[in-house]
């Protein structure tokens, strides 16, 4: 199912969450949503899984609007950071909802993420661990089969292995049934690999979005004596500069770099990786990054 | 194989260089099937995407073939393909920084040509 958002602003009083945001996210590709903290992430989420409704603009899954459409919002499975299930709950009894809410529900696959994450079906929601909470969260969001999966910040309180066990588990899922994911996350570094595409919201705006490793292709890191340094990015999108002992460091973004040309000036030259860029990019106030 | 990736390479040429690198030191041999694009996003814990954008980037260049429905193996004469490229590689790779980081310490292309030939 092909999502796109047209020209969509979230006024939350006078505070703009959203700006005339537009795009399309193309069906079965796994996308990271990122940007700082209230850029905007989790708004345009709930926006996309119908939960909330544009002030103004519209969000079209496969042509329809999914606020309050049974049709799309059954594809549709938004896990949020915390609080996804009645707290007066067991375990089996969400699962049980769950399984009636989404028509490709895998039993099977709930079955098998409990067990991957030491759950037992007679728990009480209520006696949860934040990171076991979490973990429920993921179960549901993989087991629904969804063909829009949404994570949003999905593994507050999930240590390092259980993280690694959901990348797994994600993977998995997605080659066995291919759907589209879109996870919002802080973790760049962990997660930069699992995008094919990179989503990046500044202020409530479109930043950029593109293929996951175009973005490092379009990225490079020099340093070297400052005027070679500075002869060589003369014209070019500097985001962030650092001087240091009479060498400088730059990190440009926007095109095409080679870096052996760079380095045959004598140069240090690397690939940026994506947190960086994503931290300097949403620092950097130069305007929009054209691309 | 290493399981590891740098930052200065795009990922995609990653997959494609750790395929190569076995192949040239023999762990898998013309005619073996080389892993699917899934075995490889599970074990890198990579998207698929990127890793299929690896292996296609050998099956251009005629050193992976696909059979279909069956899986890639690794073509006949791979090995030299990936010799005769990696030679030509070697300059811009090894060479070049060799010789800025010389000059920089000021050593003379003599000296270097000795250091070369230096005994380890």
């Amino acid at each position: 199912m092909k999502i796109e958002a047209i020209n969509i602003t979230k006024k939350y009083g006078q505070k703009e969450a959203l700006k005339d945001l537009s795009m399309v996210i193309e069906e079965n590709k796994i996308y990271g949503l990122l940007g700082k903290n209230g850029a905007g992430k989790t708004t345009f989420m709930q926006l996309l899984a119908g939960h909330i409704l544009p002030t103004s603009g519209k969000v079209l899954v496969d042509g329809q609007d999914p606020f309050n459409n049974r049709n799309v919002l059954r594809e549709m499975c938004l896990i949020s950071e915390s609080s996804n299930f009645k707290k007066r709950l067991k375990i089996k009894d969400v699962l049980k909802i769950s399984s009636l809410f989404y028509p490709n529900w895998s039993q099977e696959s709930a079955d098998r993420l409990l067990k991957e994450f030491n759950l037992e079906k007679s728990m009480n929601t209520k006696g949860l661990s934040k990171g076991m909470e979490s973990a429920l969260g993921i179960t549901i969001g993989l087991a629904s089969r969804a063909k829009i999966t949404i994570f949003d910040e999905p593994y507050i309180g999930l240590d390092a292995s259980a993280r690694y066990k959901f990348y797994d588990l994600l993977l998995e899922e997605y080659e066995e049934n291919p759907r589209t994911f879109i996870l919002s996350t802080h973790l760049i570094d962990e997660v930069s690999r699992l995008f094919e595409e990179v989503i990046l919201l500044r202020d409530g705006e479109l930043l950029l979005q593109l293929q996951a490793e175009d973005m490092r292709e379009k990225s490079i890191l020099v340093s070297g004596k400052s005027e070679v340094v500075e002869e060589y990015s003369k014209g070019k999108n500097v985001i962030r500069e650092t001087s240091m002992m009479g060498r400088k460091t730059v990190m440009l973004f926007g095109e095409v770099y080679n870096l052996t040309e760079a380095r045959e000036l004598g140069l240090e030259a690397e690939r940026g990786n994506i947190q960086e860029l994503m931290v300097h990019l949403s620092e950097h106030t130069g305007g929009a990054v054209h691309v | 194989m290493d399981s590891s990736f740098k930052d200065d390479k795009p990922i995609f040429q990653q997959i494609a260089d750790k395929i190569e690198s076995s192949i040239l030191d023999g762990s898998i041999q013309e005619g073996d099937r080389v892993p699917s694009t899934n075995e490889f996003a599970k074990f890198y814990q990579i998207n698929p995407a990127t890793a299929a954008k690896g292996i296609n980037q050998l099956v251009d260049q005629e050193i992976v073939f696909k059979r279909r429905g069956i899986g890639m193996f690794v073509a006949e004469g791979a090995r030299d393909i990936i010799l005769t490229k990696r030679k030509n590689d070697f300059f811009n790779d090894y060479i070049v920084p060799l010789k800025n980081e010389a000059e920089k310490l000021g050593l003379t292309a003599k000296e270097l040509r000795d250091l070369i030939q230096r005994e380890d």
